[in-house]
């Protein structure tokens, strides 16, 4: 047994953490939001350089990382800073489903920070339901609609899911492929998104595409991705619920009301208490999501950890938010844009209730 | 024990009833219902409906114009309302203020403001609050010093609702520095037009404008400005705070959302069935569901209590509480049901300008509004604070 990061992770957080203290404010990232992008080109090709993308591959793929605790040890100083710059969407799902592929020269530039990807997949009736494609696909030609696609606009190539056959909630028949910007049929109504960044509806009508993944294939790729991201959503989370605490932690010891500190009141002190307990049972479901990634017990642990972040987050932010009072509201306070990150972690991937059955399911079986 | 309403209620329920269908504008209603954001004019256009019928303000006494209905008709007001999806009134000149002036302020400040707040003439904030007195509202500081027939003013007020929109405020200020916390507070009405006043926008996490601080800066306010007698404005504060309690359980709203969520949660899916037969998802909306009702007979008692003379006191802490509970869980199953819908951000949507935002479910911003109404249980005495008063006046002790 052994907890501790290796040398090289160690380095990693870091020199993130460093970077994006320094760098990324409450101001500097509302600016960001409010950006016609959504993102910071800037602090992307820093981050890049930093090796935040060539983290999330391995050797193999031409990175550095790639492992569970790899993609752990990213994203929780990426939610801790509440980075909205989409590496999640499009550095991780987009290029690791790339490298499965063999796609190693687009692989490289992911890597450098020069090339964007998008995965469009949800649909406006799938909600969380990874099967469910009704988009269509014949020799090539997509048509159909993709619901809440992170980073649609920003994506030099978008990786588009379609039914080659079956049933709409078939595993089997769903390919995947590759769509270039600007592609005939392509329509993408972009919007932001509550806790940053920007999504789009986007409509395939005729659209030629390049097979990625065929038909046989293509579930599962999507399977292995989801199962890779939700490590990095519930990460992301626990790294922004760790900031979450600690600024609750902080206003409770400063903030004085009755002419004392408001922490030194017994009934708050216990519900910073309870939030602390249930700190450390998130990052060590963190842990084990991200240690048994590359076992058989992979769904169990994941489906485990996504259920119990959306409990712990839930509980934390709005703790964090009661314990503040109205400052936790504003715009311009830290924690305002953190717990919407935490609670929108909630809302990908599956929520709370949708990994608690997949739990019963999978520990039944 | 009967839990119907009487044939008299019952009739005033169906004359709101039928007045809801006829003259609230479905433009309005629209808007509520796809939680837009109401404009100044909205807002006023509905008061001024209401006045019209002589319901502007359902709590005043008939020789100030208003319509003197007891606890229970105004509770089947409030519920009707509420499931029509009509604006709220904004309580501040209505709800808070009145009361306060018809029962401490003079015959010539009576004649002066009520009929401006009945004809909109004068829209009203509320001067409490300060960045260093939350909770603790009798540590406040603003400052009024008085120099002939006028007071100086000097301080801060903060999340003044709706300030932006308004013309008059009424506060809480310090007159004499020296008197013990509560004993040295007056209660002061402040034209916010004066030279000195300053309104700076607060915006909340869910991007919108509701708040506000107020800045004064020598501001002059006239002697007459003072409501009943110097250094007595504790007193008078706590009896409004009486009057903001009022409607403070929220059934109507619980009652429109929890019909919301359920609509929602038919249409969605999961995992290829409606989400409404997930057993995780189902078993607490079924929770929800009976709380909610508890609660409403618990509203009920509280309000047959009132109407009978009996005044609520502990009880409404009590309401508050599980009110907000419950209309917090109730915005918690409506963001969990819309799924990844719930991530957009329909800032524009709000502002009724944009039609982009994808909302297959016409659920509004649910997400938004999960956010915005955490205020719920922070506001108007926060819950830990309303659970100090249960203590102290069921124990003796408490906080």
């Amino acid at each position: 047994m052994k907890f501790d990061l290796t040398e090289e992770r160690q380095m990693l957080q870091d020199s993130l953490r460093r970077f994006l203290g320094d760098r990324y404010t409450t101001a500097r990232r509302n600016e960001i939001i409010d950006s016609e992008t959504g993102m910071s080109a800037e602090i992307w090709s820093q981050l890049a350089e930093l090796g935040v993308i060539g983290a999330m591959f391995t050797e193999d793929q031409g990175g550095f990382g790639g492992a569970g605790f790899d993609i752990a040890v990213v994203f929780e100083e990426l939610g801790r800073a509440g980075v909205v710059e989409p590496f999640l969407d499009s550095a991780l799902i987009g290029g690791r489903l790339l490298a499965e592929a063999g796609q190693g020269e687009k692989v490289e530039k992911v890597m450098e920070g020069a090339l964007h990807l998008a995965l469009a997949h949800g649909e406006p009736g799938s909600r969380y339901d990874l099967n469910h494609v009704e988009t269509t696909a014949r020799d090539g030609v997509l048509t159909g609609r993709k619901a809440v696609v992170m980073n649609a606009e920003t994506a030099d190539l978008m990786i588009v899911s379609a039914r080659v056959s079956g049933d709409v909630a078939d595993q089997d028949g769903i390919a995947l492929y590759l769509v270039d910007k600007g592609t005939d049929g392509l329509t993408i109504q972009g919007y932001p998104l509550l806790a940053g960044g920007r999504a789009a509806e986007v409509t395939l009508d005729h659209v030629r595409g390049t097979e990625l993944f065929g038909a046989d294939k293509g579930y599962q790729a999507l399977a292995d991705v989801t199962a890779l991201a939700t490590v990095a959503q519930c990460a992301e989370a626990l790294g922004a619920m760790e900031t979450a605490t600690a600024l609750t932690k902080d206003y409770l010891m400063t903030r004085r009301q009755f002419g004392r500190p408001i922490g030194t009141f017994q009934a708050l002190a216990f519900r910073m208490s309870d939030l602390l307990i249930e700190m450390e049972q998130a990052r060590s479901a963190v842990i084990n999501a991200a240690g048994y990634f590359d076992t058989d017990q992979r769904d169990l642990y994941v489906s485990g950890t996504k259920n119990l972040m959306g409990r712990a987050g839930r509980l934390v932010a709005e703790e964090a938010i009661q314990l503040h009072g109205g400052i936790a509201m504003t715009q311009e306070y830290e924690l305002a844009h953190i717990a919407k990150r935490i609670v929108m972690a909630d809302h990908r991937f599956g929520d709370t209730d949708y990994h608690l059955e997949r739990f019963i399911d999978l520990s039944a079986a | 024990m009967d839990l119907s309403y009487t044939t008299e209620e019952l009739a005033f329920r169906d004359e709101v009833r039928t007045f809801l269908q006829e003259d609230l504008p479905n433009d309005l209603s629209e808007k509520v219902r796809l939680g837009q954001d109401l404009a100044k004019s909205d807002m006023e256009r509905w008061h001024a409906i209401l006045n019209n019928r002589g319901w502007l303000a359902p709590n005043w006494p008939k020789e100030f114009g208003g319509a003197e209905w007891n606890a229970v008709q105004r509770h089947i007001f409030e519920e009707e309302a509420a499931m029509a999806n009509a604006p709220r009134i904004v309580p501040f000149g209505l709800s808070m203020l009145a009361p306060v002036l018809q029962k401490f302020g003079s015959k010539g400040q009576q004649d002066y403001w009520l009929p401006r707040i009945l004809s909109g003439e004068d829209w009203w904030c509320q001067g409490y609050s300060e960045p260093g007195a939350g909770s603790d509202l009798a540590s406040l500081k603003m400052k009024a010093v008085r120099n002939g027939d006028h007071y100086v003013c000097n301080g801060q007020k903060t999340w003044t609702t709706l300030g932006q929109h308004a013309n008059m405020i009424f506060c809480l200020v310090r007159t004499d520095p020296d008197a013990k916390q509560q004993e040295g507070i007056s209660f002061l009405l402040i034209d916010m037009n004066t030279p000195g006043v300053e309104v700076r926008p607060i915006i909340l996490l869910d991007g919108t404008h509701e708040v506000n601080e107020v800045w004064f800066n020598d501001v002059k306010v006239p002697v007459d400005n003072l409501v009943g007698e110097e250094n007595k404005g504790w007193t008078y504060a706590k009896y409004l705070l009486t009057h903001e309690r009022t409607n403070i359980a929220g059934v109507g709203f619980s009652q429109a959302e929890l019909a919301s969520v359920k609509r929602i949660a038919k249409a969605a899916n999961h995992n290829g069935k409606p989400l409404i037969q997930n057993p995780a998802f189902a078993a607490r909306l079924a929770q929800i569901e009976i709380d909610l009702r508890a609660m409403a007979t618990t509203n009920l008692r509280i309000i047959s209590k009132a109407a009978a003379g009996g005044a609520p006191g502990v009880e409404a802490s009590m309401l508050k509480v599980k009110g907000t509970e419950i209309r917090q869980e109730i915005n918690d199953l409506a963001r969990r049901a819309v799924g990844p819908y719930a991530m957009p951000f329909a800032s524009e949507a709000i502002e009724g300008t944009n039609d982009m935002i994808p909302d297959p479910y016409e659920a509004g911003p649910v997400a938004a509004d999960y956010f915005n109404n955490r205020k719920l249980s922070i506001f108007g005495g926060s819950n830990e604070i309303q659970k100090g008063i249960i203590a102290k006046v069921t124990m003796g002790g408490g906080r």
